[in-house]
């Protein structure tokens, strides 16, 4: 590859970094209230387009997609809480298309595990603690161990 | 050597945590979400037939029998790959299909109907894919089997083959399943 062409490619990259927004995907309409549009954005960007699995909805350009993204506008114009619009696709898709999961009985241990963990190194701490204060203060054992010069 | 014990049973008790995971892990990976609607109601729905623009379908009609509820489109590839199967399972005569044409025109729907055969005992059309929504549908082909009593007891995305027809949705005929029963899946 020659130089021409390495500059070529890189003018390229730039090009296509700088137009990025103009190819934005979800071109649901504006809401009116900029306070609801907030919503908007965080309820798109916390829930999963189930077709692609890994992007969230905001960033998907499949079909289904803009259709929930439609049914998300449409519910918030309506009227409806975050949480509302949340059950309702939860009622459809399951847990899954929530990228931060609710916490339930099926995932209360995954919830506790730090706090159980954190006790348990507490606990440990502990013993260990207690046992090495109960121990004489000098050591016999010690093969360097002199009376203090 | 005592002092090993501990941390060699924390190891083992990680290895049978970690050997359950894998081992109760779907095997299809998590490619196939696992439906909230299974035992559930079936959803309301009133949408207009394809046959007939002014004739509308509704929930009604999958109550009193079982129905098989397989949404569909022209535009999908899996669609046409399961069509033969849809044949098949009317010629069985056991369970009539209903179908969902998913964002689609109608006259590409009827088409398709007309040049490869008509699994479907109705069609409806779902134009801007508000029912297939409240069906928590993601991906064409989705076939639900309904029980008499309109609850759906099986669900399947991807396109059905006699294989998986006979393995996962005749059974709960024969079981005449009452609801919430998964068997199968």
């Amino acid at each position: 590859m020659n130089r021409t062409k390495q500059l070529a490619a890189l003018a390229a990259l730039c090009a296509a970094v700088w137009t990025a927004p103009l190819f934005a995907v979800d071109n649901t309409p504006p809401l009116p209230d900029p306070v609801m549009q907030q919503r908007y954005l965080g309820l798109t960007h916390e829930l999963r387009c189930v077709q692609c699995q890994n992007e969230a909805l905001a960033d998907s350009n499949v079909n289904l997609a803009a259709d929930l993204r439609l049914e998300i506008h449409d519910m918030l114009l309506a009227g409806k809480s975050d949480e509302e619009i949340r059950s309702f696709l939860v009622a459809r898709y399951g847990e899954f298309i929530l990228f931060r999961p609710r916490m339930n009985w099926h995932n209360a241990w995954l919830w506790g595990a730090p706090g159980l963990m954190l006790l348990a190194g507490f606990g440990i701490a502990v013993r260990v603690m207690r046992k090495r204060a109960s121990l004489p203060i000098t050591d016999d054992d010690e093969p360097g161990s002199t009376p203090a010069a | 050597m005592k002092r090993f014990l501990l941390p060699l049973g924390i190891f083992a008790l990680l290895l049978i945590v970690l050997a359950f995971g894998i081992y109760n892990a779907p095997k299809n990976g998590s490619k196939e979400i696992v439906s909230p609607l299974l035992g559930k109601a079936a959803p309301q729905f009133r949408l207009p037939q394809l046959a007939d623009s002014t004739a509308l379908l509704e929930n009604s009609a999958l109550l009193g029998g079982w129905h098989l509820v397989n949404v569909w489109g022209t535009w999908c590839h899996e669609c046409l790959a399961e069509h033969d199967t849809l044949l098949q399972i009317k010629a069985e005569g056991r369970v009539p299909i209903i179908g969902i044409d998913w964002k689609d025109e109608d006259s590409a729907a009827t088409a398709w109907l007309s040049q490869l055969g008509n699994p479907y005992e109705l069609v409806a059309t779902d134009h801007d894919g508000r029912a297939a929504i409240d069906w928590g549908v993601y991906g064409a082909p989705e076939s639900f089997l309904v029980n008499p009593q309109g609850i759906v007891v099986e669900k399947l995305i991807g396109a059905m083959t006699i294989d998986v027809w006979n393995s996962r949705f005749l059974p709960h005929l024969a079981a005449g399943t009452p609801a919430s029963a998964k068997a199968g899946a």
